[in-house]
């Protein structure tokens, strides 16, 4: 019964809402705690979650996150309505960054943030349509 | 060596956290861009910073980072403030430079807390 569905819940987030930036993994945190996944397992989910909010909060209008937890699996997926990503390879290389000083004096916009995501997750699908928003989908095995 | 030592080392002011002597410290990483915190930072290290707004506290959160100890006499912020205490982060705050507060806490042998550690 490793497809059971432990948990699921949707989360919103607001562009360039700066001052609640990173509310959402926190959140997401806990209740991966309190699941009882392996700290290991949690820190990398966590992490990987901090730097797409961040990237949503920084990049888009808003945008939505599903997590959805199984016994063997945590998903994270993001769907943000924005200007979306014209180049996706030139965005997955380390230190390419279009990010705004305001960004950087949060201690944002080093352009770590999508390969740090893949590097955390077992499975990384990204898609983006310029104009109209990205998605992000990540598993992390358990 | 635990937190209270390296308080001591760094002559500094505990803002959040009871009992932090009972904090052990495994390492340091030394960061203003918390992408770099969540890229490289080892668990059980202690975040030393320049950024004081809530970020701080969230990535020191997400990254499973010890606790936070602010250099050149910046503080955290109200919001910053307010999550540590919800999560029990421990803040501190010293008057050293970055230079110094690191270059003291490596003579006194806390090694790299990250996973930039040359040979
Ligand atoms: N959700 C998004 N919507 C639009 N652009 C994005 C989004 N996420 C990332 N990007 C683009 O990809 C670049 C690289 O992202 P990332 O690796 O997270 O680094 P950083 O956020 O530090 O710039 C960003 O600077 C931005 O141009
Ligand atoms: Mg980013």
């Amino acid at each position: 019964m490793s497809d059971e569905v432990l948990f699921f819940q949707e989360f919103s987030i607001t562009g360039g809402d700066f001052s609640s930036a990173g509310s959402v993994s926190t959140e997401i945190k806990s209740i991966l705690k309190e699941i009882g996944f392996h700290p290991s397992v949690i820190r990398r989910a966590a992490i990987a979650c901090y730097e797409a909010e961040m990237n949503v909060t920084m990049y888009a209008e808003r945008g939505v996150v599903r997590l959805s937890a199984t016994p063997a699996a945590i998903r994270i997926q993001f769907e943000d309505e924005g200007q979306g990503i014209a180049d996706i390879e030139l965005a997955m290389q380390e230190g390419y960054s279009t990010a705004t000083p305001e960004m950087r004096e949060i201690g944002f916009g080093a352009g770590m943030g999508l390969p740090n995501i893949k590097k955390n997750s077992d499975e990384f699908e990204i898609t983006s349509e310029v104009g109209r928003g990205t998605k992000l989908d990540i598993v992390i095995k358990a | 060596m635990n937190l209270g030592q390296v308080a001591e080392i760094l002559k500094c002011d505990v803002l959040v956290g009871e009992n932090i002597d009972g904090v052990e410290v495994g390492g340091v990483c030394a960061a203003d861009l918390m992408s770099d915190v969540l890229a490289f930072t080892k668990p059980g290290s202690v975040l030393l910073t320049g950024l004081s707004n809530v970020q701080s506290v969230i990535t020191t959160h997400v990254a499973e980072v010890v606790a936070v100890i602010y250099v050149r006499g910046k503080k955290p912020d109200a919001e910053a403030l307010k999550l540590a205490e919800q999560k029990g982060i421990p803040l501190l705050a010293s008057r050293l430079s970055m230079y110094e507060a690191c270059g003291r806490l490596w003579q006194e042998g806390l090694g790299v807390g990250s996973d930039l550690g040359g040979e």
